[in-house]
C-alpha cells in the first residue's frame, strides 16, 4: 500500500507529471467532444489529420520556445524573438520576391543564409546589450522588440510582401516521409540543441550561469561569453521559425508575423517547468509545453471560438499550470490539508497517512 | 569656496546624479521641440501641445500606474487590454442601458480587482509578476471579444458631452476633458509617491525588497497595492479611450503596454526599481506624443519610423542609465 502510494507520489512529483497530464487531458477532452479528433488518414502519400496539424503548427513555437528556454536558463529574456521571426521572413521573403526565378534553390538557400545572417547579428546585439553593456535582459530585448516591427515594416515597405516560390514554400508545408517537414526542423533543432547542452559540458555551464554569473565567472566559466551565445542561438532559432511562419502563408507581414510569438514562447517555457529565475532548464518540458499551447489554440478553433477569445482559456491554463508549480501554492495547499481536518472532503484516507508521517 | 565644497562635491553638481534621467529626458524634449518649432511654423502654435495631450491622455495616466509597479522593481503587462476591457465593459453596459453613473463606477471597480487578484497571486504565490500579468492581459483581450466581436460604439448622452466638451481660451486653444482627469492623476500620484507612507514603502521596496522587510515594511501590502494602483489607472485610461473613441473596440491598446513601458523607461524610471519619479513619466509621454507629432507633420516618414525612433530612444537613455552609474544591483 505505502509502495504503492510512494510510487504514485514520485510519479506525480516528476517535473513531466504535470504538462503531459494537461496535454492528455486536452486531447481527451477534444477526443469526447469530436470522436474524429485522433483520425489520421493518408492521402497522396502523406499522412493527415488534427494530431499532424498541431504538430506542423507548433514546429515555429517548438523552435522559438527551444531559444527562450537557454536565455531563460540563464536568468535572462527574450522578448524580441516575435520582430526576429519578422524581420528574417521580411528579409527572406523580399530577396525571393525580387530574384527571376523563384523557384531557383540555390537562390532561395542564398535568401536563408542572408535573413539568418541578419538575424544572428540581431542576436548578437542582444547579446553585447545584456552581456557586456550589462543592460537587464527584459529591457535589452525590448528595444529590439519595438524597433524590430519598425524594421521589418521598413523593409517591406509596410506592405505584405507575397512570393510563389515552391522551394519556400516546402518549409512549411512540404512533406518528408509522409509527415510535415516542418516537424523535422523542429525536431533536428531540438535534438542539435539537446546533443550539444546534454551530452557536453555546455548545458551545465549554462545552468551554473544562470543560477549564479558571478561565482561561475570565478570558478573559470567565461560567463558573458554563454550569456552571449544564448541569445544568438536564440535569434537564430527565431529565424527559422520565422521562415516557417512566413513560408506557410506564402507572404511576408512585417506587422503580423510572429507577432506575440515570444510569450506564447515564454508560456511554453513555463509550463515545462524552467524557472524564470534560471539555473535549470528542461527542453523536454519546453517541447511538451509548445504542444499544449498549440493544441489548446486548435481546439478552441475546432470548437468555433473566436481566436481572440481563445486568450481567456490561455489564461486560465497559464495561472493554472503556474500555480500548480509554485512552491509557496503547493506548500500553501498542502499546510492547509494537514492544518484543517473539516473541510476537505476529497481525500480523508491520504489525511490519515499523512499525519504520522 | 567654502569647506564643505573641498570635502565633498559641491551641491550643485551632487544633486542631479539622481535626477539626471529626468533631466536628460527634459532636454531631449526641449531639442526636439525646438527642431519642430524650426522646422513647421505651424508647430510652434499652442494647440499643438495641446493636442499631445488630448490625444495621450489615457496613454499618461496608465503610465502613471506603470510607474508605481516598475518603481517596485515590478512589471505589468496587463494594462493596455485592462484599458481595452473597461472600454468595452462600459460599451456594452450602456448598450444595455444602464444609467452612465453606474457604468463608470463599475468599469472602474474591474480593474483594480484584477490588478489586485494579480497583485495577491504574485505575492502571496511567489510568482513572477512578468507571467502572473502576461495571464492577466490574455485574460483581459480574451474578455473583450467574449463581449463582442465588433466595436460597440457609445451613444449615451454623459459619455458624448465628456468627449466633445471643449474648456479652452478665448483664442480657440482648448482641452479635452480627458486632460483634466490626466494631470488630477499625476498630481495625486506624484503627492503619494513624495509625501505618503505608502510611496515611501514603493521606494524602500523597489531599492531593496530584503532590506525593506528586516525594516519592518509591509511587503506585500505594498506589492498588492501597487498592482491595485496600475489596474485603477489602467480602468481611468480605460474610460478616457472611451471618451476618445466614443466606443469599445476589442482589439484597441494592442500593444500599448509597450509604448506605456517605454514612456516610463524614457522618463528616468530605472526598472529594477528604487529610483524614478511620476514628472519623468510625464516628460517620457511627451517625448513620444512629439515624436508622433512631428512625424506626422513631416508626412513623408511612415508610421513604423516611429517605432524605430522609440527604440532608439529606449536604448539612448538605458545607455545613459548605465552610463551615469545608477547602481543597479
Amino acid at each position: 500500500m505505502s509502495d504503492a502510494n510512494l510510487r504514485l507520489r514520485t510519479l506525480v512529483g516528476h517535473r513531466l507529471f504535470w504538462p503531459v497530464a494537461v496535454l492528455v487531458a486536452m486531447l481527451a477532452a477534444n477526443t469526447i467532444y469530436r470522436p474524429g479528433f485522433l483520425a489520421i488518414e493518408v492521402n497522396n502519400g502523406h499522412l493527415y489529420g488534427t494530431p499532424i496539424d498541431i504538430l506542423r503548427l507548433s514546429a515555429p513555437l517548438i523552435l522559438v520556445a527551444l531559444g527562450m528556454t537557454l536565455v531563460i536558463s540563464t536568468g535572462g529574456i527574450d522578448l524580441s524573438v516575435g520582430s526576429i521571426c519578422a524581420i528574417s521572413g521580411a528579409i527572406a521573403c523580399l530577396y525571393i520576391s525580387e530574384a527571376p526565378d523563384q523557384n531557383n534553390l540555390g537562390m532561395v538557400f542564398t535568401a536563408l543564409a542572408m535573413a539568418l545572417g541578419v538575424a544572428l547579428v540581431l542576436g548578437a546585439w542582444n547579446g553585447v546589450l545584456v552581456s557586456i553593456i550589462g543592460i537587464q535582459p527584459i529591457i535589452a530585448t525590448l528595444i529590439l522588440m519595438v524597433a524590430g516591427r519598425g524594421l521589418a515594416q521598413l523593409i517591406t515597405e509596410g506592405q505584405i510582401i507575397t512570393i510563389n516560390s515552391g522551394p519556400y514554400r516546402a518549409i512549411g508545408l512540404g512533406h518528408f516521409l509522409t509527415l510535415p517537414l516542418a516537424i523535422f526542423i523542429a525536431l533536428g533543432a531540438a535534438l542539435l540543441i539537446a546533443a550539444f547542452t546534454r551530452r557536453t559540458a555546455l548545458g551545465m555551464i549554462v545552468e551554473s550561469v544562470g543560477g549564479n554569473r558571478e561565482a561561475s565567472r570565478l570558478a573559470g566559466i567565461r560567463s558573458g561569453r554563454v550569456v552571449f551565445l544564448v541569445y544568438v542561438v536564440s535569434a537564430a532559432c527565431a529565424a527559422i521559425a520565422g521562415f516557417m511562419i512566413t513560408a506557410n502563408v506564402s507572404s511576408a507581414d512585417g506587422n503580423a508575423a510572429g507577432l506575440w510569438v515570444e510569450l506564447d514562447a515564454i508560456l511554453a517555457v513555463v509550463i515545462g517547468g524552467t524557472s524564470l529565475a534560471g539555473g535549470r532548464f528542461y527542453l523536454s518540458g519546453t517541447i511538451l509545453g509548445a504542444l499544449i499551447i498549440q493544441t489548446l489554440t486548435t481546439s478552441v478553433y475546432a470548437m468555433n471560438i473566436s481566436p481572440q477569445t481563445a486568450l481567456l482559456f490561455k489564461a486560465v491554463v497559464v495561472i493554472a499550470v503556474c500555480l500548480i508549480q509554485a512552491p509557496a501554492f503547493r506548500a500553501k495547499f498542502g499546510r492547509r490539508r494537514r492544518g484543517t481536518p473539516p473541510p476537505p472532503a476529497p481525500s480523508p484516507q491520504r489525511q490519515k497517512e499523512e499525519v504520522p508521517a | 569656496m567654502s569647506v564643505s565644497s573641498l570635502t565633498t562635491r559641491p551641491s550643485w553638481a551632487k544633486l542631479p546624479r539622481r535626477q539626471m534621467p529626468v533631466l536628460a529626458t527634459l532636454a531631449l524634449l526641449l531639442v526636439m521641440y525646438g527642431i519642430g518649432v524650426s522646422q513647421y511654423q505651424a508647430f510652434s502654435n499652442v494647440q499643438v501641445i495641446f493636442n499631445i495631450f488630448i490625444d495621450n491622455g489615457f496613454l499618461l495616466v496608465i503610465a502613471v500606474g506603470m510607474t508605481f509597479v516598475i518603481l517596485t522593481g515590478g512589471i505589468d503587462l496587463s494594462v493596455g487590454s485592462v484599458a481595452a476591457m473597461t472600454a468595452m465593459v462600459s460599451a456594452w453596459l450602456l448598450q444595455s442601458g444602464l444609467p452612465a453613473l453606474l457604468v463608470l463606477v463599475i468599469a472602474l471597480l474591474i480593474g483594480p480587482l484584477l490588478g489586485f487578484l494579480m497583485g495577491c497571486a504574485i505575492h502571496f504565490f511567489d510568482i513572477q509578476p512578468f507571467i502572473v500579468t502576461l495571464a492577466g492581459m490574455f485574460f483581459a483581450r480574451g474578455m473583450c471579444t467574449f463581449i463582442s466581436n465588433a466595436s460597440i460604439p457609445i451613444t449615451d448622452g454623459f459619455w458624448t458631452t465628456m468627449s466633445q466638451y471643449r474648456i479652452g481660451d478665448p483664442r480657440g486653444n482648448f482641452v479635452s476633458v480627458s486632460v483634466i482627469v490626466a494631470f488630477v492623476v499625476v498630481l495625486v500620484a506624484a503627492y503619494v509617491l513624495a509625501y505618503t507612507r505608502l510611496g515611501r514603502n514603493v521606494y524602500a521596496i523597489g531599492g531593496n525588497p530584503q532590506s525593506a522587510l528586516l525594516m519592518g515594511l509591509p511587503l506585500g501590502r505594498t506589492r498588492i497595492a501597487v498592482y491595485t494602483i496600475s489596474g485603477l489607472c489602467a480602468a481611468i485610461g480605460g474610460i478616457l479611450l472611451s471618451f476618445y473613441t466614443l466606443s469599445g473596440a476589442p482589439l484597441i491598446a494592442v500593444g500599448m503596454e509597450l509604448d506605456v513601458i517605454a514612456a516610463v523607461v524614457i522618463g528616468g524610471t530605472v526598472l529594477t526599481g528604487g529610483s524614478g519619479y511620476v514628472f519623468g513619466t510625464v516628460l517620457g509621454v511627451l517625448v513620444l506624443g512629439v515624436i508622433q507629432t512631428l512625424i506626422t507633420f513631416d508626412g513623408s516618414l511612415n508610421s513604423w519610423w516611429t517605432k524605430i525612433v522609440i527604440g532608439g530612444l529606449l536604448f539612448a537613455f538605458i545607455l545613459l542609465q548605465r552610463l551615469i552609474g545608477i547602481r543597479y544591483k
